[in-house]
């Protein structure tokens, strides 16, 4: 039990986190598909981050220098979307998707450079950011994300930029007219969640193992963490809820044949990974009319349209 | 776009012609893209970069006839996926579900061949099959309930993935599954009937097993598409929804039928690939990787991109990545990974995403004014 609790609150954490990021994207009227190749950008140089610190080096200094750099590294890779979105008016699913082609390439090439092998597996040690606490094991990006959650929903909701980036996603000329930068606006909505897609990718690689093979990138998770956000209509709390039930089906995919009660249904792990997938699209079926998606998405803004 | 009324200079001809700007646009893509991999094999290892690196991803898919062999044999299934997403792209949709669309259609080729132990053709009219239903649901998804069709297509491609593998594994107990090599069985031990004919073709590459006639197959059906496509009242409908949705409808053509049609087409076409790519043994399928979907689904995306959505134009693009993919794999790994290509693929897609820029830097130019440039929406994705 606790180890099901143990896997939920990770995957929890990270869905989140990329949720939340593709939702500040989203709402300042950028879809961002290339959450996932940033998960794998900022997950890589996070891992190097850990390994290029020196050795005795505190556990706190590890933690901060490293998810800085996978802050950073995310953000800079969104950096590339928006720059292609906003200023060139480039089709935002298609840059995202050669965002997500480059970045399983790229990652594999920087690791296996930084390893000077053929092989794209990269050693680190987790230590520095796994607590005990009583039997549960958690890691420090559970209180990161939980810190986020709550800092989302006030920017979002609570602050004038949140107000203002939201605009930007439900109108943008209307929001110009008031004199917004619908430019500026949408370059802070995909450069935060390049920050959150980079801690994301960081804590779904680093907590649960202490070797990666940078050749399955991410596996599928920023796609999953899409599903949460449309899942979560796009709003912090919800994502928040989505994220906890696609992140017990995702548990219990990797443990189920450790439960005797659970290994009895003779369910395979193909099917419980199916599950959320096949939620998210009967929810998406039922939820379409009504649909909370942010009006202006996926459309670039043209200061001369009407 | 071509108005012919009055006498033209050459340069204001080219200026004025779709195709030329298309090709002359994704050629500088293709350049600017070698020249940033150039720049990325540089900061790996800057004394190799030129003759151990460029040279090699350049020249190594004519190198010998078993490279070229491969290019053929790999280009083939790409041919078949770039023309799924071109298909969809002309009708103004983005199917991004070509992987999960090949995977389910690789099942289809594969369960008729090992199991049923069918003839090929009927083999690949299976996956063509199995992809068209794969294809339709994102389709039905967008015009019944109005569900973005990306949306659809990347939860079942995941779906689709499981499912197949769940189903081709079967607990290792599958009649499908090769404990010894972890793979699907081999065509070419368990059922060579359900091969693909080579008809010479692999003698022809050094002989080289997996080049079959699939090549020719691939580049018949982007005729096909082509012919479709342009040439057929039915194409006609599918590009006027793509164009205007709206304007498309007013014009008494059913929207609703031709979303749902042109997805299925498009799976049809993405499950074919698939066909061709397993009935031909380039490899086995490996249903215990689960987490990674078929790469060729995904590179379906470049080869279209690249194209311009153009069938014909297809073909070459399709062959250009099979064949700088090839090269990549020849690279020495004492100083590259062969990942390098998939970086300049990559790096090429993300410049088409802007394709239409370097459109009208080209136009500009060629018209000879450099001011007052109409950057304005272009319909072609």
């Amino acid at each position: 039990m606790f180890l099901l609790l143990k896997y939920t609150l990770l995957y929890t954490v990270v869905l989140m986190l990329v949720a939340l990021g593709g939702m500040f994207s989203e709402r300042s009227g950028i879809i961002n598909i290339a959450l996932e190749g940033i998960m794998v950008i900022g997950g890589l140089m996070g891992v190097i981050a850990i390994q290029l610190l020196p050795q005795g080096a505190s556990a706190a200094t590890i933690v901060l220098v490293s998810v800085l750099a996978a802050a950073l590294a995310g953000m800079l890779y969104a950096a590339l979307l928006a720059f292609a979105s906003i200023n060139l008016n480039a089709d935002q699913t298609i840059g995202g998707t050669a965002l997500n082609m480059l970045a399983t390439a790229l990652a594999m090439v920087i690791a296996k450079g930084f390893n000077g092998s053929a092989s794209a597996k990269l050693d680190y040690s987790n230590r520095a950011f796994i607590y005990e606490i009583g039997p549960l094991t958690v890691n420090v990006f559970l209180f990161i994300g939980i810190a986020i959650l709550i800092l989302s929903y006030v920017i979002l909701y609570k602050t004038r930029l949140g107000l203002r980036l939201r605009a930007c996603g439900e109108h943008p000329q209307a929001a110009d007219s008031v004199g917004i930068n619908v430019y500026k606006m949408r370059y802070i909505g995909v450069l935060f969640s390049g920050i959150l897609g980079g801690i994301g990718g960081m804590a779904y690689i680093i907590p649960s193992v202490s070797s990666w093979n940078f050749e399955v990138g991410v596996s599928g998770a920023g796609f999953l963490a899409l599903a949460v956000m449309i899942f979560g209509q796009w709003k912090p709390f919800r994502i928040f809820f989505a994220a906890v039930f696609f992140a017990l089906f995702k548990s219990l995919a990797n443990i189920a044949s450790s439960i005797p009660m659970m290994a009895a249904l003779g369910w395979t792990q193909n099917m419980y990974n199916m599950i959320p997938f096949i939620a998210s699209m009967v929810i998406l079926a039922f939820t379409s009319k009504k649909s909370r998606a942010p009006k202006a998405e996926g459309v670039p803004y043209d200061k001369g349209s009407r | 776009m071509e108005s012919n009324k009055e006498k033209k200079s050459l340069t204001a001809r080219l200026a004025s012609s779709e195709a030329f700007l298309s090709v002359a646009a994704s050629l500088i893509c293709i350049l600017i893209g070698l020249a940033l991999g150039v720049v990325v094999l540089a900061i790996i290892n800057p004394a190799h970069a030129f003759k151990d690196g460029l040279l090699v991803i350049l020249q190594s898919g004519l190198k010998s006839p078993r490279n070229m062999g491969t290019v053929l044999a790999n280009a083939a299934p790409l041919i078949m996926t770039g023309l799924s997403v071109g298909f969809a792209f002309k009708t103004g949709l983005f199917n991004i579900g070509a992987a999960g669309q090949y995977t389910v259609g690789a099942f289809g080729a594969l369960y008729c061949a090992l199991v049923l132990h069918l003839p090929w053709y009927l083999c690949l009219l299976v996956a063509m099959i199995f992809g068209a239903l794969w294809g339709a649901i994102p389709g039905i998804f967008k015009a019944y309930l109005n569900i973005n069709e990306v949306i659809t297509a990347i939860m079942f491609n995941w779906i689709g993935l499981y499912m197949v593998n769940d189903i081709m594994y079967g607990k290792g107990k599958s009649p499908m599954y090769d404990l010894a090599t972890t793979k699907t069985y081999s065509l070419r031990k368990a059922a060579p009937e359900s091969m693909i004919p080579s008809c010479g073709m692999s003698d022809m590459f050094g002989k080289l097993q997996s080049v079959t006639i699939a090549i020719f197959i691939a580049v018949f059906l982007a005729l096909v598409v082509y012919i479709v496509l342009n040439k057929t009242t039915f194409g006609y409908e599918l590009r006027a929804c793509g164009f205007n949705k709206n304007a498309a409808q007013y014009a008494g053509i059913n929207d609703k039928r031709n979303i749902i049609l042109s997805m299925t087409i498009a799976g049809a076409l993405a499950g074919v690939g698939a066909g061709l790519y397993y009935l031909s043994t380039v490899a086995e399928w490996n249903p215990q990787v689960s987490t990674a979907l078929p790469a060729i689904g995904f590179n379906g995306i470049s080869a279209a991109l690249l194209a311009c959505s153009n069938p014909i134009g297809t073909i070459f693009s399709s062959l250009f990545i099979s064949y700088i993919t090839v090269g990549g794999t020849k690279l020495s790994t004492q100083y590259y990974t062969k990942e390098i290509a998939d970086v300049i693929t990559a790096l090429i897609i993300y410049l088409c995403a802007f394709s239409l820029l370097f459109k009208n830097k080209i136009r500009a130019v060629l018209a000879g004014k450099t001011r007052n440039i109409n950057v304005g929406k272009g319909g072609d994705a």
